[in-house]
């Protein structure tokens, strides 16, 4: 009988506000634009916040708007930059090229020396408070995963190298992988772009020699190997323009150290053509093409 | 007459519900970067405070008294704190969509804001009557509204001071709550009594 009463009390209470509240919304309603509805359904729905915006909601509400492109989400890509296109009844943006991270360090366990064994917190910024973080190279990947953790779509893993692995069918460009690096290791580069300069020491040559197997020591011969000019020396380390190059590999031959690889459509650390490289850092312990990618 | 005076200006300075009884501590400090936000929460608190305090006193004596349910009055102060706000949500969306932006989740977070709670209990642990009861809770609302526009006008102008890098943004601010507590906490010393003449 106690419970009951309490019971229906409470019950009752919470009739009259629910009523109360119907009626309110009904008086209170809110015109809202029907396609933000639409468009944050096509979304992802990730709220990765890749695009700038919090959350999927806030991006569609914004390209109904008009303050954000109908092809703002970098997740979608094509796909989705189309049915929103469709929705929002314009036409649809012209494709643009895919954008993948990639994670500009070579110089995993095997290749880079240590200058101190690293007890504490399993996470990259935490250990690079630690007088600078374990490996030598100040510039190189702490490998303590952070970037693997902040991955949203489960595109990264931690390879048996010590070194994120990434997977581009599932990475999505969204950049969360770019803003958790510590060391600003990881950047987001067109996906044909296949040649790329796994390092960035701006260390002199002497002293990444010293650290490091695989690190650009800034001797100039790649630039002058390319038949493009699409390589550039800029403090010590050598940039590759993704525009002039045309991926012929011929850097990659060249490069004494091996620090500049023509990566597989897997992953970047799955290295190739031959050389120093080929047979080491293949630990992606996955299927996929492997040394696949055999330059020109 | 002059006990409402009293029961107001000791809401609002000595019994202050931020700087003195230190609830409602989370919107304090999340919507007081800006003026203009700090101004709407504390309307939206003032009208949600001022209803909650005779609805809850309205439960409490005519609901959970004659059916001997007091154990139920948090369940049931909560649940009319609840729907109340849902009620404000709705206005301020109709009303003036860019403060509901602004407000964001601190918004629905008033739901959870233990002042309001906090001022219903109060209520009813004092045995105010029901005109006592509207004024204290105006009062707790319009000092956590003083408290909180003073500490955003306080951050707006902390903004352009050269501060150290380590005490930027949340060190600061808890800081200068702190410090703005010390200052209220020195109303204590009023006799208001006194100076309405009682």
């Amino acid at each position: 009988m106690v419970y009951l009463k309490a019971i229906l009390s409470l019950a009752g209470l919470g009739a009259v506000f629910g009523i109360m509240l119907g009626l309110a919304a009904r008086k209170f309603a809110v015109e809202s634009d029907p396609r933000v509805e639409k468009i944050t359904g096509v979304l992802p729905g990730a709220n990765c916040g890749g695009c700038g915006y919090p959350g999927c909601s806030g991006l569609a509400s914004a390209i109904v708007t008009g303050s954000a492109p109908v092809d703002a989400c970098p997740v979608g890509g094509q796909v989705v930059a189309d049915r929103v296109s469709e929705i929002m009844g314009v036409q649809p943006a012209p494709a643009r090229e895919r954008q993948v991270a990639k994670v500009m360090c070579g110089g995993g366990e095997d290749k880079a020396t240590s200058r101190f064994a690293y007890i504490g917190i399993r996470d990259c910024g935490a250990a690079g408070l630690v007088s600078g973080g374990p490996k030598a190279c100040t510039f190189g990947c702490l490998g303590f995963g952070t970037c693997v953790k902040a991955c949203p779509f489960g595109a990264m893993e931690m390879g048996a190298d010590g070194l994120p692995v990434i997977d581009e069918a599932k990475c999505t460009g969204c950049g969360k992988c770019i803003e958790a690096c510590p060391r600003g290791i990881i950047a987001l580069v067109p996906v044909s772009a296949r040649t790329q300069v796994l390092c960035r020491s701006h260390a002199r040559g002497a002293e990444v020699r010293k650290v490091c197997k695989v690190g650009c020591i800034g001797c100039g011969i790649c630039v002058k190997t390319c038949p493009n000019s699409a390589i550039v020396l800029e403090d010590n380390l050598a940039r590759i323009i993704p525009d002039k190059c045309d991926n012929c590999g011929k850097c990659v031959e060249k490069c004494p150290t091996r620090c500049i690889v023509m990566t597989s459509q897997r992953d970047l650390h799955t290295v190739v053509t031959g050389g120093v490289g080929a047979g080491k850092g293949l630990s992606t312990g996955t299927e996929g093409p492997g040394g696949c990618c055999v330059a020109k | 007459m002059r006990d409402l005076l009293v029961i107001f200006f000791a809401g609002v300075l000595l019994n202050n519900f931020i700087l003195s009884r230190f609830l409602g501590i989370c919107p304090f400090i999340g919507v007081s970067k800006r003026i203009e936000t700090a101004t709407g929460m504390g309307m939206a608190v003032i009208f949600v405070m001022a209803v909650a305090s005779v609805i809850t006193w309205a439960v409490q004596y005519y609901i959970l008294v004659p059916l001997h349910l007091g154990y139920l009055q948090t369940i049931a102060f909560i649940l009319v704190i609840a729907a109340l706000v849902q009620l404000v949500e709705m206005v301020i969306l109709k009303v003036s969509p860019t403060l509901y932006q602004a407000l964001g989740i601190y918004l629905p977070l008033i739901t959870t804001n233990c002042a309001v709670l906090g001022v219903a209990i109060i209520n009813i642990r004092e045995n105010y009557d029901i005109i006592q009861t509207a004024v204290n809770g105006i009062a707790g609302a319009a000092g956590f509204t003083l408290a909180i526009v003073l500490f955003a006008g306080i951050r707006e102008r902390l903004d352009f001071a050269p501060i150290p890098e380590a005490l930027k943004g949340f060190p600061l601010a808890l800081i200068t709550a702190g410090l703005m507590s010390i200052a209220f906490l020195g109303f204590t010393g009023f006799k208001l009594a006194a100076l309405f003449g009682l």
